[in-house]
C-alpha cells in the first residue's frame, strides 16, 4: 500500500529533510523520490509504502498539509489508488 | 508503477481546475417507520436516520482525507415521504419536514431529500397533503428539498398537479419573500423523476431500492473546460475523444469514493451520476464549457448543438468508468449555479426560451431559474407543463426550479449564497396561458412507436 506525497510551491531549502521527517515519525517508507515542475511550480513527488503506518491516514495527511502551510508550499498525501483509478483502465 | 504525468495531472485538476466529489448521498428507506400516529412516525424517522446515516459525515470526510479529493455535499435522500405519511394531514407533514430538518442538522449533513410526492396520474390523499404543506414546509426548515413528479412518458401528464404546482411555487416563494424566496430554491417539479438521484434538490430514495444504499455524484465542469482548451483547435471527433476521455478520469474518481464509502458503511453501492454539476466559481462552469468549444456566449445559436454532443460524450466516457451508472447523469444547467450561465443571462444571450431547448438535450430542467415575482402561478404552470412535456414525449427525466423573485422585476439579481449562487431575474413571456392551465385532466401518455 502506498502513498503519494506531492509538494508544491517555490524551491527551497530542506524540504526534502522536513518531509522525510514527517514520514518517518509516521513509519511511512519513501520508496522513490522525483521532481517535475507543475506550470510555474516546483513540484516534487514522493511515493512512501505506508503498509505499516503508524496512526492514522487522515492525521498523516493532515500534518503534511499543516507543515507545507507553515512553509507556503502545498503538500499533499493521497493514497495511490486515486491515481490507478483515473489513469490505468 | 504510477506515472509522474499522471499525478501531475490528477494534482492539477484538483488544485486548478475545481475537481471534485459532488455528493456522497446516502438513501434510507422509511417504509419501517410508518405509524398511524404521526408522532410516532416523526420519532420512527429521526431514529432511523440518525442511526443509518449517523458515520456518514465523518465517513465522507476520512475517504476525502484518504484519497486528497474533496467531496463537497454530503446528503440523505429518504423514501418519498407522501408514502410513509399515512392518514397525516398538512400539519403533520410539516411536522415530519421539521424532523427531517432536525435529523439532518443533528447528522451535520448538507441537505435531505425526498419530501416528494409522485402523482404523474393521480393524487392520493397523503400526496394531496403534502403537497398543500410543501410551501411552509420549506418555509419553516433549512435543509428539506422537496419534488413532486408530475408526469412521466408511461402515464402522460397530470395537468391538475401541473395547475396546483403552479400556486404552490407562487406561496412558496411568498412565505420566504424575506429569504429571495429561498423556499422555491428547495422545490423540483418533475417528469421522469429518478428513483436513485443523489442531487437536490430532487432526490429521493425510490420504491425499488433496499434498505439503505451509497449513490454519488460526481462533477467537473472546470475540467472539462480545461481539457477542451488546451486541445486547441481540433474538429468534433477529436473533441468528443477529449470530453470522453475527461469524464472517464472524472468518473472513476466518484466509482472510488462510492467503493469506499459502501465499504466503509457497510450500505450497498448503488450508482455513480455522471453529472458535470456546476458550482458559481469560477472555472466551474457548464456555460463555460460551451464557450471554450468556440461559441462567443452561451445562449446564442449553437449553444444547443454544443450542449447535446458534450452531454452524450460525457455518458460515453462515464459509463465506461463506473459499474453502475443512475440517478440523473447528464450535463446539468442551472442558471445561479453557473457562473457562465450568470453572465449569459446578464447580458441577455441567454433566455427561458433556448434554456427550454436546451433541456432537450441535457439532464435535467429549467433549474434555478428567476422570473419576475409578478409571473402568475398559471404562467408558472405554463412553464412547468412545458417542460414537463419535453421529459414526457423524449422519455428523459425534465425539471422545472423557478423562483419567482417577490418584487423583483426583469435585471434584478436575486442571491441565495452558498452553493445555490446568485441569478438575474429573467424576463418570462407575457401572453396568458390561463385558459390552457384550467382546463385540468390528462396530457395521454404519448405514442412510442410510428417514430417518423
Amino acid at each position: 500500500m502506498k502513498a503519494v506525497i506531492t509538494v508544491i510551491g517555490k524551491d527551497q531549502v530542506g524540504i526534502i529533510a522536513t518531509v522525510s521527517a514527517k514520514c518517518a515519525q509516521f513509519g511511512a517508507n519513501i520508496t522513490e523520490i522525483t521532481q517535475s515542475v507543475l506550470d510555474k511550480y516546483f513540484a516534487m513527488i514522493m511515493i512512501a509504502d505506508i503498509s505499516a503506518l503508524e496512526g492514522d491516514f487522515a492525521k498523516f495527511a493532515d500534518e503534511l498539509k499543516a507543515l507545507g502551510e507553515k512553509s507556503g508550499l502545498d503538500i499533499r498525501c493521497m493514497h495511490e489508488d486515486i491515481f490507478d483509478a483515473m489513469h490505468k483502465i | 508503477m504510477i506515472n509522474t504525468q499522471d499525478i501531475l495531472e490528477t494534482i492539477n485538476m484538483i488544485r486548478e481546475e475545481n475537481l471534485d466529489v459532488r455528493t456522497v448521498t446516502m438513501g434510507v428507506s422509511l417504509y419501517d417507520c410508518v405509524s398511524d400516529d404521526v408522532d410516532k412516525l416523526c420519532s420512527n424517522i429521526y431514529d432511523k436516520l440518525m442511526s443509518s446515516a449517523k458515520n456518514l459525515v465523518s465517513t465522507a470526510e476520512d475517504i476525502e482525507k484518504l484519497y486528497g479529493i474533496p467531496i463537497v455535499n454530503k446528503r440523505v435522500s429518504v423514501t418519498p415521504i407522501s408514502y410513509v405519511g399515512g392518514k397525516a394531514g398538512p400539519d403533520g407533514y410539516v411536522k415530519i419536514a421539521k424532523t427531517l430538518d432536525r435529523a439532518a442538522h443533528d447528522l451535520g449533513i448538507n441537505f435531505i431529500g425526498g419530501y416528494s410526492a409522485l402523482v404523474q396520474k393521480g393524487m392520493t390523499k397523503g400526496a394531496d397533503a403534502l403537497i398543500t404543506s410543501i410551501p411552509q414546509a420549506l418555509a419553516e426548515t433549512e435543509m428539506v428539498c422537496s419534488s413532486v413528479n408530475v408526469g412521466s412518458t408511461r402515464a402522460g401528464i397530470n395537468m391538475d398537479a401541473v395547475a396546483r404546482m403552479g400556486r404552490v411555487v407562487k406561496e412558496a416563494a411568498a412565505l420566504t419573500a424575506d429569504r429571495d424566496a429561498i423556499g422555491c430554491a428547495k422545490l423540483v417539479v418533475f417528469a421522469n423523476a429518478v428513483d436513485d438521484n443523489p442531487f437536490m434538490a430532487g432526490a429521493f430514495h425510490g420504491a425499488g431500492e433496499g434498505d439503505c444504499v451509497i449513490n454519488v455524484g460526481v462533477s467537473g465542469p472546470g475540467v472539462v473546460e480545461k481539457a477542451i482548451r488546451r486541445a486547441g483547435d481540433c474538429d468534433f471527433s477529436t473533441l468528443a475523444d477529449v470530453i470522453k476521455k475527461t469524464a472517464f478520469k472524472i468518473t472513476r474518481v466518484g466509482q472510488l469514493v462510492a467503493y469506499e464509502a459502501s465499504k466503509r458503511l457497510g450500505v450497498p453501492y448503488g450508482i455513480v451520476d455522471l453529472s458535470l454539476a456546476p458550482t458559481p466559481a469560477i472555472g466551474d462552469s457548464v456555460a463555460c464549457i460551451l464557450e471554450s468549444m468556440g461559441l462567443e456566449t452561451c445562449g446564442g445559436p449553437g449553444t444547443t448543438a454544443a450542449l447535446a454532443m458534450l452531454n452524450d460524450a460525457v455518458k460515453k466516457g462515464g459509463v465506461m468508468a463506473s459499474s453502475h451508472v443512475g440517478g440523473l447523469s447528464g450535463a446539468f444547467i442551472p442558471v445561479s449555479e453557473d457562473a457562465g450561465m450568470i453572465a449569459a443571462a446578464e447580458c441577455g444571450s441567454l433566455t427561458l426560451e433556448k434554456l427550454e431547448a436546451m433541456t432537450a438535450v441535457c439532464s435535467v430542467g429549467l433549474d434555478m431559474i428567476c422570473i419576475p415575482g409578478d409571473t402568475t402561478a398559471e404562467t408558472i404552470s405554463g412553464i412547468i407543463a412545458d417542460e414537463i412535456a419535453i421529459g414526457m414525449v423524449n422519455n428523459k427525466t425534465t425539471a422545472v426550479r423557478v423562483i419567482p423573485a417577490p418584487g423583483k422585476g426583469i435585471g434584478e439579481k436575486v442571491e441565495f449564497g452558498g452553493l445555490l449562487g446568485y441569478a438575474p431575474v429573467m424576463r418570462v413571456n407575457p401572453v396568458s396561458c390561463e385558459q390552457f392551465i384550467a382546463r385540468g385532466g390528462r396530457i395521454p401518455a404519448p405514442i412510442h412507436s410510428l417514430k417518423n
